[in-house]
């Protein structure tokens, strides 16, 4: 892992520092997949006007359980009781905080640069190796190129390409996983042996408006 | 689905058939989860489950309340004396969004209830359609679990899940909104299995016994320990292991208003109340004693006042139920999780036998110096005008502390909880954490409901009662035997007491006018009286009580009394003032 006090936008993740201190931490929620949650979970933020810096929902290895990866800025005080909050929640299996030392992140970035740019400048070249990028989609008028790491490694393709015509940026929300949790995951599969998670109903009547009975 | 199929399913349920619709699914539910009485305001979007509610109206009472609010109010009445879960109908739109005060209430003060509102047919979900609002989103933050329910099959499992989280663990309300395609539409029902688990729900947090140990032990080491109990005591239904618990070793005990009435009134540990406008004793003794012991209790500001300077000297000891609660404002030292009814009978059995009456003997000293300077006074006081205190004294001798007392919110709710006398649990009933004016009267509808044997009584400021004063009409429908006692003295009077104390008197819309409270409980065709003497004092409260039936007394008090002891914002507990 790289030392976090590289990065500008937050200071250094140091579980020895202040407790008052604002720090970077992620929150690792493991959930029933139930519509309506996302919104409970996150108006547990706004309610405290905590800003989200990223968030990502996903599946998880376990059939039924998803994971919430969010991102915030705040003292470890606050995060530790938002965690015991959000813990609370019916539908919400374990809930974790973690500084960046304690887990593997990354984050995926796309940039769409124009072909002849890239095909006349042998530089770009060279800088798309240096950062490790991958074309996925190459077509006369422009390429898309992705990279993946921590937000300064994908922050230095953007700042690089930016002279060279960058037509599009986009980044995901983090990804990450605890270094520590082979213990959560044998419990996760113990849950799912004991208890099968239950097939979500979607709603099967909003496409048959005319067909049904109305008042 | 077509408009035959509702006539059909409206049929009462044969032998042979166990094809029911989703509003039968739903009150078969409820009559297995014990449910005999439901507040509610029908409307479009919830017809289908009154349609099916006419056939079960020998079974299940529904009380048609004159607005949402007040609907959910008795309900929320009915669980605090009952102990079981309130429940209320409430249409899609504007009667889902009327209850959401009374979530909110209940949310903070932990009240379990089922909330069932109607919702827009399904594919009109998202359409802006009439009386469509997205009430499961609204509810999000005031409510321990919700759900929208938009097939009939998922009925029978979400209304046990709803019970289930309402009930257990620390409580709360739920809610489940049934759009109207699933409440006609028919399905085999196969029974209503009452849930007792949910997966990722932990309702009671396992007992670490290295924590019992180590509460004991710092009990055990105290000299000075003092026990502050809330309202888990009572939802936990601990109340005889409470008392064991204090009654060991000589714990003085301070309540949180909504621990009150969890031990007597007059019991010798029990030395009052806490915060704000608590007793004196407790509050300054917080900064004195060496260990604390919470239990069931959340350490709400109104209780603490300020928590940079509170109980600094004292090692913590919190018992609660719900995880989150424990370090939230007061960093323990042994946190303690747990349901109080499982953990304190633990603790007790590790305690040693003590002696702290000389410690107990500091609490009578400084209650001495409150007697003198403000109980006193309140309860015997000098001039012409009556006070509100000497109105629940009288009360108290009347009632012999046996009354449910339902409070609204404001002074007359802190005399209340301050002077009122209690010989049993879930007596004293009132909106503790959202502070709900208009909360008194239908609360007491319900509290009449859940505990019909028991006398109730109202007690309503001018300003409280006129918030949901249309529910004298669902006492003059359905004759709940409701004594509502106004005191009025032409204010909204804890505003003009904060006015008075720290706006320099500037008396800011606090004056209010009322009524005639008398003959608008006449037009209720509720019997009523209104004094002004303090020589009628007596006889008009012993003719309420003994008033066969719902009665309304309205008793003029001092304009400009204020409620004393009180901690000013922001100042620490021990900074309380008794003038």
């Amino acid at each position: 892992m790289k030392n976090q006090a590289s990065i500008k936008y937050a200071p250094a993740a140091d579980s020895s520092s202040a407790p008052h201190q604002k720090k970077e931490f992620t929150i690792s929620v493991f959930t029933e997949n139930q519509i309506g949650l996302l919104n409970r979970i996150a108006i547990m933020f706004s309610r405290r006007k905590i800003n989200v810096e990223s968030l990502n929902v996903s599946p998880t290895e376990i059939e039924g359980i998803s994971r919430f990866t969010i991102v915030i800025t705040e003292v470890e005080d606050v995060v530790s009781k938002l965690n015991r909050q959000i813990e609370k929640q019916v539908e919400v299996l374990k809930s974790y905080y973690n500084v960046n030392e304690d887990i593997v992140w990354q984050e995926l970035a796309m940039y769409k640069v124009p072909t002849n740019v890239i095909s006349e400048k042998a530089k770009v070249e060279r800088l798309l190796r240096e950062y490790g990028a991958q074309a996925v989609a190459i077509r006369s008028d422009y390429t898309v190129f992705e990279t993946v790491g921590h937000r300064e490694e994908t922050e230095g393709l953007l700042n690089a390409l930016a002279p060279y015509g960058l037509i599009e940026f986009v980044r995901s929300a983090r990804v990450a996983i605890i270094k520590d949790s082979e213990g959560f995951h044998a419990k996760l599969k113990e849950f799912e042996q004991h208890e099968p998670s239950q097939e979500v109903i979607e709603n099967e009547y909003l496409d048959k408006r005319d067909d049904v009975f109305t008042m | 689905m077509d408009t035959l199929d509702v006539k059909e399913a409206a049929a009462p349920q044969t032998e042979k058939s166990t094809t029911l619709n989703g509003s039968q699914a739903l009150l078969e539910g409820l009559l297995v989860e014990g449910v005999t009485t439901i507040f509610g305001y029908p409307g479009g979007a919830i017809m289908p489950i009154y349609d099916a509610l006419y056939d079960y109206h020998d079974k299940l009472e529904h009380i048609l309340v004159r607005h949402e609010q007040g609907g959910i109010h008795a309900a929320q009445g009915y669980a605090r004396s009952s102990g079981k879960v309130g429940v209320v109908f409430a249409t899609s739109g504007p009667g889902a969004t009327n209850l959401i005060t009374g979530i909110a209430d209940a949310m903070i003060d932990s009240t379990p209830l089922v909330c069932i509102t109607g919702q827009v047919f399904a594919h009109l979900l998202g359409t802006d359609a009439f009386q469509e609002t997205d009430v499961v989103n609204i509810t999000a933050p005031v409510t321990k679990w919700n759900y929208q329910v938009t097939d009939a099959t998922e009925i029978p499992g979400v209304l046990a899940k709803a019970f289930h989280i309402a009930r257990t663990g620390r409580p709360g309300p739920v809610l489940i909104d049934i759009t109207k395609n699933a409440q006609i539409q028919k399905f085999e029902y196969a029974g209503y299995e009452p849930c007792n688990h949910i997966r990722s729900y932990r309702p009671a947090p396992k007992v670490r016994k290295s924590y019992i140990e180590q509460a004991a032990r710092l009990i055990n080491e105290a000299k000075k320990p003092f026990v502050l109990f809330g309202q888990g005591v009572i939802l936990g239904e601990a109340e005889k292991e409470f008392k064991a618990f204090i009654e060991k070793t000589g714990l003085p005990a301070a309540w949180t208003i909504l621990g009150e009435s969890a031990i007597p009134s007059d019991h010798y540990l029990n030395v009052g109340m806490l915060g704000m406008h608590g007793n004196y004793a407790p509050n300054v003794l917080t900064n004195e004693c060496d260990v604390l012991i919470a239990v069931g209790m959340r350490f709400d500001d109104r209780v603490t006042g300020r928590l940079d300077k509170y109980a600094k000297q004292a090692k913590i000891v919190h018992l609660d139920i719900d995880p989150a609660e424990i370090d939230k404002n007061v960093q323990s030292t042994v946190p303690v999780w747990g349901d109080c009814k499982e953990t304190l009978p633990m603790i007790t059995a590790l305690l040693e036998e003590k002696d702290h009456r000389q410690w107990l003997a500091k609490f009578r000293e400084l209650e001495q110096q409150e007697i003198k300077e403000v109980i006193e006074p309140e309860l015997n006081p000098a001039g012409d005008v009556m006070s509100m205190g000497e109105v629940i004294k009288v009360l108290n001798e009347l009632t012999g502390g046996e009354a449910i007392i339902v409070t609204d919110v404001g002074q007359h709710q802190m005399v209340a909880c301050r002077y009122a006398d209690f010989k049993q649990s879930r007596s004293n009933i009132t909106s503790g954490g959202l502070g709900t004016m208009g909360f008194g009267l239908p609360a007491a509808i319900g509290a009449k409901y859940g505990a019909p044997d028991r006398t109730v009584v109202a007690i309503c400021g001018d300003g409280g009662l006129q918030m949901t004063i249309q529910e004298f009409g669902t006492i003059m429908q359905f004759g709940a035997d409701v004594k509502t006692l106004i005191l009025n003295n032409h204010f909204l009077g804890m505003v003009r007491q904060w006015q008075q104390l720290f706006n320099d008197k500037r008396y800011s819309f606090v004056n209010i006018t009322s009524p005639d409270f008398v003959k608008v409980a006449e037009g209720y065709g509720i019997a009523g009286r209104s004094i002004d003497q303090r020589a009628d004092l007596r006889t008009a409260l012993k003719e309420m009580l003994d008033h066969k039936g719902a009665y309304v007394l309205e008793v003029m008090v001092g304009k400009e009394n204020n409620v004393f002891p009180m901690v000013p914002q922001g100042c620490s507990v021990s900074e309380i003032r008794l003038k």
